[in-house]
C-alpha cells in the first residue's frame, strides 16, 4: 500500500501540493485525475522518492520513504518501475539497450534471456524490431511506448505511469490501456496513473483519485466518481456543470 | 550601516564562489568514493577514455606540433643574439614538458571533451533522464560523473606525452632542418638539460588538469537548470570555469614543484 500524508510541497511561493492526504491500494489500477499544472507528476515524484515533501510523510509497505538514506531507498525503488511523462529514455542507448538497462542493472539474467525479454516487452507495447534503433529516432509516442517497455521490464511491484496515453492514436491508446490491465493482471502489480482521458481511465480504473487545488478532493470507485456532485469533478468528467469557474 | 552594507555587497560574489567550490569538492568526493564500491562501471569508464583520450588526440596534435615549432623558431631569433642556437633544442623540450604540454592539453581536452561532458549530462538533467537513474536505483554520480573524471585523470597525462614528444620533434624539424641548427647538438643539450623530473612533473600537473576539467565539466552538467538554453549555457561556464581553474592550479603546482 501507499500512503501519502498531509504531504505539503511548494516550488518558491507556489503550492502545488497542500496537506495532501492519499492512500493507494495494493494489487489495483489506481487513476489520479486532474488539470495540466496540478501536480500530478510531482505527486509521482514524491512515491518514489525523487522529490521531497516539505512537510508530511509517504509511506510504501508502512516505511516511511521521507527518512531513508539514499541505500535503503534503492532498496525501497527496486520494487518500482516508472514511465515518465517525457519518457526519459537514455539518448546515449539504444532502444533495446534502454529497455535492457533496468534487467542488466538488477539481474544476473543471462544475455540471451535479457534479450528474449526485450524483444518481449517491445512487442507489448508494439515496438516490434525497433530494438537497435536509438530513441532519436522514434516517434514521440514510440519513444513513450519505449519507456513504457523499460518500466514494465522487470515485472516490479509497483508501477507508476505518467500520462501513458497521451499523444498516442485512438487504436495505440486502447492497445496500450490493454497492456496496463493485463499487466497488472498477472503481476498483481500496484499500479498508479496519471491520466487525462476520461474514456480511458473508466475502463482501466480500480480506483480514481481527483487531485485539485493541492488535495485529493474525491477518492473512490469509477461508479462512485461518476455520481459525484462535485461541481469540478462533474465538469472534468462529463464537462457540463455550467456556472462553475473553473479557475485560472 | 552604510559601509556593513558595503562589505556585503562586495562581498557576495567571493561567498557565492566559495560556496560553488565546495559543492564541486562534494561532487568530486561523492565520485571518488562511488569509485571503489561495485559495479565498478568498466563498460563506461572505458567509454569515456575513448570519448576524452581518442576524439582529443587530433587537435591536441596540431596544437603540440605547431608549439613546438613556434617555440623553436621565436627562441632562435632570441639566442642568435648571443650565438646561442644550440639552447633551442632545450629550450623547446623543457617548455614542451613543463608547460606547454600539460597546459595546451588540458584546454584543448577542456574545449572537445569538457564541453561534451556539461553538454550530455547537462540534457540528461532537463530531460529527466538523471532522474529516471535514480528511480532505477543506479546512481548517476557513479554511473556518469566518476566515469568521466576517471577518464580525464588517466588520459590526459597519456595525450601530454604525446603532446610533449610531437612538440619536441616539431621544434627539431624547424631548428634541425629550416634554421640548419646542428641536429646532433640539438639533441645533446635535450639530453644535458631535460631531466626526467620534468616530465614526471608535467604529468603530475595534467592528472591535476584532468581531474579539475572532468570535475567542473560534470559539476555544471549535473547541476543544470533551465532547459536547451541551460545546457548551453552549462557548456560555456564548464569551458570558462575549467580554464581558469586550469591557469591558477598551474602557477601554484609550478611554484611548488620545480
Ligand atoms: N522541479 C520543479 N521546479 C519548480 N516548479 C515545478 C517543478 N516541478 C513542477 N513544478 C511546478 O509544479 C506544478 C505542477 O507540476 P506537475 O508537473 O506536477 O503538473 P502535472 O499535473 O503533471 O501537469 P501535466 O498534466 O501538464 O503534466 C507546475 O505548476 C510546475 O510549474
Ligand atoms: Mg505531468
Amino acid at each position: 500500500m501507499i500512503r501519502l500524508a498531509g504531504v505539503t510541497k511548494s516550488f518558491g511561493s507556489q503550492r502545488v501540493l497542500n496537506a495532501l492526504d492519499l492512500e493507494i491500494p495494493s494489487e489495483e489500477i489506481t487513476v489520479i485525475l486532474g488539470r495540466s499544472g496540478s501536480g500530478k507528476s510531482v505527486i509521482l515524484k514524491h512515491i518514489i522518492g525523487l522529490m521531497t515533501p516539505d512537510s508530511g510523510k509517504i509511506y510504501i509497505n508502512d516505511k516511511d520513504i521521507t527518512r531513508l538514506n539514499e541505500r535503503e531507498l534503492n532498496e525501497v525503488r527496486k520494487q518500482f518501475g516508472m514511465l515518465f511523462q517525457d519518457a526519459a529514455l537514455f539518448d546515449s542507448m539504444t532502444v533495446g539497450e534502454n529497455v535492457a538497462f533496468p534487467l542488466v542493472e538488477h539481474t544476473r539474467l543471462p544475455k540471451k534471456e535479457i534479450q528474449r525479454i526485450v524483444e518481449e516487452k517491445l512487442r507489448q507495447v508494439g515496438l516490434p524490431g525497433v530494438a537497435e534503433k536509438m530513441p532519436s529516432e522514434l516517434s514521440g509516442g514510440m519513444r513513450k511506448r519505449a519507456g513504457l517497455a523499460r518500466a514494465i521490464a522487470l515485472d516490479p511491484k509497483i508501477i507508476l505511469f505518467d500520462e501513458p496515453i497521451t499523444g498516442l492514436d485512438p487504436i495505440m491508446s486502447d492497445a496500450i490501456d490493454d497492456l496496463i490491465v493485463n499487466t497488472q493482471r498477472q503481476t498483481r502489480a500496484t499500479c498508479v496513473v496519471i491520466s487525462h482521458d476520461i474514456a480511458s481511465t473508466f475502463k482501466i480504473a480500480h480506483n480514481i483519485a481527483m487531485l485539485y487545488e493541492g488535495q485529493i478532493i474525491e477518492f473512490g470507485s469509477p461508479e462512485a466518481i461518476r455520481n459525484s456532485s462535485h461541481p469540478f469533478i462533474r465538469q472534468f468528467i462529463k464537462r457540463e456543470a455550467p456556472g462553475w469557474n473553473a479557475g485560472p | 550601516m552604510a559601509m556593513m552594507n558595503f562589505f556585503e555587497y562586495a562581498g557576495r560574489p567571493f561567498v557565492g564562489i566559495l560556496e560553488e567550490f565546495g559543492r564541486v569538492m562534494l561532487l568530486f568526493l561523492s565520485a571518488a568514493v562511488w569509485a571503489f564500491r561495485p559495479p565498478f562501471r568498466l563498460r563506461q569508464v572505458f567509454k569515456q577514455m575513448e570519448a576524452v583520450g581518442v576524439n582529443s588526440l587530433p587537435v591536441v596534435l596540431i596544437t603540440a606540433v605547431s608549439s613546438g615549432m613556434v617555440l623553436a623558431l621565436q627562441s632562435y631569433y632570441g639566442f642568435r643574439m648571443f650565438g646561442g642556437e644550440s639552447l633551442v633544442g632545450a629550450t623547446v623540450a623543457l617548455s614542451m614538458t613543463r608547460e606547454i604540454g600539460p597546459v595546451f592539453t588540458a584546454l584543448m581536452v577542456t574545449g572537445r571533451a569538457g564541453s561534451a561532458m556539461a553538454a550530455e549530462i547537462g540534457t540528461m538533467r532537463v530531460k529527466e533522464q538523471i532522474d529516471a537513474l535514480y528511480a532505477m536505483s543506479v546512481n548517476p554520480v557513479q554511473f556518469l560523473v566518476m566515469p568521466r573524471v576517471l577518464a580525464g585523470m588517466v588520459t590526459l597525462p597519456v595525450l601530454t606525452v604525446v603532446s610533449d614528444f610531437i612538440g619536441i620533434v616539431g621544434g627539431y624539424f624547424v631548428g634541425g632542418q629550416l634554421l640548419g641548427i646542428n641536429s646532433g647538438v640539438f639533441m645533446a643539450r635535450i639530453y644535458e638539460m631535460l631531466d626526467l623530473n620534468d616530465i614526471f612533473n608535467g604529468l603530475i600537473k595534467a592528472v591535476c588538469f584532468g581531474l579539475i576539467l572532468s570535475v567542473v565539466s560534470c559539476y555544471k552538467g549535473f547541476y543544470t537548470t533551465g532547459g536547451a538554453e541551460g545546457v548551453g549555457r552549462a557548456a560555456t561556464q564548464a569551458v570558462v570555469i575549467s580554464t581558469v581553474s586550469i591557469f591558477i592550479s598551474d602557477f601554484f603546482l609550478t611554484a611548488v614543484m620545480f
